[in-house]
């Protein structure tokens, strides 16, 4: 990473495309996420860690809506998130989301999986739809795959397919929780390896993951979470090198 | 060190006795000591029971003569069928009309054929249905044409059985469906109206449903207005078909994972378009063997229309018995009526096996 990026990073010049203002979650009485603020800029790359129950997943489902905070703002693209339906079209049109489990449709061939958002939000024309499909298709490597079934195809291909899909609806923000957890050893690379090329095309990302070997080749900042706070964040190399907190020393010991 | 070439695995035949006839008789039949032993005791049960029938059904049976040529012979009196079968497929449709009902089933069954096939699945299909369903219509009532007006209380035998029974799945489904979204709804007068008359309905025989719409409803009715009888039962028939249709439905739509509405949200598709691309497709398909046993449970339970006085095929078969020309050939016309039934509900739950391996898209 460069210096002119990390700056862009830290000192924000224009508005972020993502606004977390002291935002909170509970579950019925867990208060799952507590005073969460996070500025996220166009290009920027974030990697999200924290050990399991931590409230990454929660966090980043609440910014396209699959969770609903409870108290503080969340603004993406200049719309807020509010109980207005329309808002909350119009953010998830803008945010791309990968699932850990995939979740492509199994009735639908690839192809299908991927024209559906294009056709139906969008209002794309099927043929435009199909090329832009085949084009995306063609970027994750799995072009010749098009006419099957997601049950037909291995774990990282799914996967694949699955951001392939999210790219077809042009988001300006890609969401990832723990794609690769959920993969065969010999499936991880192929699913990073497209998530760095998207890295370099400049898109702009919040990944949750463990894979850290990811986070310092790819992310401007290192995001640390434990029990519902961001406790730590920072640029990969500190991070790594010379984390503050004595809970972020601690997970580090833990997983590298 | 070398590994030997691939091509020197040697692939062997299975013993012969695992292969062939014999293997499947070892296999199937006679894998173990008591399924030996069921298969000897169904032998001879088989060998008891067929020969005799076959004889009867077959050998000593006559097939077309007066009722009389039955009265001294010991195999079946099948001249029961094509004697009355007018009768027994039209009911009480005048007698020189019934090349109508006759058409008009040919009609449907055409259309039922050509809907089979998943390519016909266009909106051309609905304008075709449309189309014969006027046409039938225009058969059975008449009125145009020079044809002699023939009033509903007259349609009877196959024509009213098939009819209340198409209509009243194809009515039925849709209806089940919405009311199972409906009971799934958030907003809950919504859910408490579909939960309500889902139990309300399922709590009841459908012998009180046709009761109350042939007894009770017309009560209810303001002076001077009557609704068609076949109507009100044909409605009975859908309102209960459909309570039994959504609470299948139901279970289709909670075994969806979270993870296909949260893929369908994260793409920004809405409601109506998250169930009826994403939700409905899968749930629909994963409930086409249960609710192919209830559409199978509504044909059938047509024939309890005779209570409220409407003549469908079993009631003009049983009329026929009654004829003391013919009774005492009740096995026979029985049998008839059961191959009848047969061939509809098999073709049905044939096709849906088949529909359901078309389906399938490997998971
Ligand atoms: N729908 C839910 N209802 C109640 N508790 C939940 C729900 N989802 C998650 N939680 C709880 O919230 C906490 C944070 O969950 P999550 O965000 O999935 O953590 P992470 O992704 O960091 O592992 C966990 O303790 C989990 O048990
Ligand atoms: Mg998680």
């Amino acid at each position: 990473m460069n210096e002119i990026e990390q700056q862009a990073a830290v000192t924000p010049a224009d508005r972020p495309i993502i606004e977390v203002k002291s935002m909170h979650k509970w579950y019925g009485d867990f208060h799952v996420l507590s005073d969460i603020n996070l500025h996220v800029q166009l290009g920027e790359r974030i990697v999200i860690c924290g050990p399991s129950g931590s409230g990454k997943s929660t966090l980043i489902r609440c910014i396209n809506r699959l969770e609903e905070h409870k108290r503080g703002q969340i603004i993406v693209n200049g719309t807020e998130l509010t109980n207005d339906i329309k808002n909350i079209e119009k953010v998830r049109a803008e945010v791309g989301m990968v699932f850990q489990h995939f979740n492509l449709f199994p009735h639908l061939s690839i192809i299908d999986n991927l024209t559906l958002g294009p056709i139906w939000v969008r209002k794309t024309p099927k043929k435009e739809a199909d090329e832009m499909a085949m084009m995306f298709l063609e970027k994750v490597h799995i072009a010749e795959q098009a006419k099957k079934f997601p049950g037909q195809l291995s774990g990282g291909q799914q996967q694949r397919v699955a951001i392939a899909r999210s790219l077809c609806m042009k988001p300006k923000v890609m969401l990832f929780d723990e794609p690769t957890s959920a993969l065969d050893p010999e499936m991880i690379k192929e699913v990073l390896d497209v998530m760095i090329d998207l890295a370099e095309e400049g898109m702009t990302m919040l990944v949750v993951t463990h894979e850290m070997g990811f986070a310092k080749s790819v992310a401007d900042r290192v995001m640390f979470m434990d029990e519902g706070q961001i406790v730590e964040q920072n640029t990969p190399h500190v991070f790594f090198e010379n984390p503050q907190h004595e809970r972020t020393k601690l997970f580090l010991s833990q997983i590298l | 060190m070398t590994n030997p070439p691939v091509s020197s695995r040697e692939y062997l035949k299975p013993p012969i006795t695992e292969v062939g006839v014999i293997g499947w008789l070892r296999g199937n039949l006679f894998n173990s000591w008591y399924n030996s032993l069921l298969t000897v005791v169904v032998l001879i049960l088989l060998w008891q029971l067929v020969p005799p029938f076959f004889r009867w059904a077959f050998i000593d049976s006559v097939w077309n003569t007066p009722a009389e040529a039955c009265r001294d012979i010991d195999g079946a009196c099948w001249s029961i069928i094509p004697r009355n079968i007018s009768f027994i497929l039209f009911g009480f449709f005048p007698d020189g009309e019934q090349w109508r009902p006759g058409l008009a089933m040919a009609l449907m069954l055409g259309l039922v054929i050509f809907s089979r096939n998943r390519k016909h699945w266009k909106k051309s299909l609905g304008i075709y249905w449309s189309i014969g369903l006027i046409a039938m219509g225009t058969l059975m009532y008449g009125g145009v044409f020079g044809m002699q007006v023939v009033e509903t209380a007259r349609w009877s035998g196959l024509p009213l059985t098939f009819m209340l029974a198409l209509f009243g799945m194809v009515a039925a489904y849709p209806l089940g469906v919405f009311l199972a979204l409906g009971r799934q709804s958030r907003m809950p007068a919504i859910k408490t109206l579909c939960v309500v008359y889902i139990e309300m309905i399922r709590g009841v025989p459908l012998i009180s449903l046709l009761f109350m719409s042939s007894v009770m409803f017309p009560l209810f009715l303001p002076e001077g207005v009557t609704i068609d009888k076949v109507l009100r039962a044909q409605v009975a028939i859908i309102l209960f078909t459909a309570a039994y249709i959504a609470e299948v439905v139901r279970g289709g739509l909670q075994a969806m994972p979270r993870g296909q509405f949260e893929a369908a949200d994260s793409i920004g598709l809405n409601y109506n378009q998250t169930m009826r691309l994403i939700i409905l497709p899968q749930a629909l398909k994963i409930v086409i063997p249960p609710s192919v046993g209830i559409l199978l449970s509504a044909f059938k339970d047509t024939s309890l229309v005779v209570i409220i006085a409407l003549y469908d095929v079993l009631k003009t078969t049983k009329v026929t018995l009654s004829n003391p020309k013919w009774t005492g050939y009740s096995t026979e016309a029985y049998i008839f009526l059961a191959v009848l039934y047969f061939i509809c509900c098999y073709a049905m739950s044939n096709y849906s096996r088949k529909l359901e391996k078309e389906l399938h898209t490997g998971r």
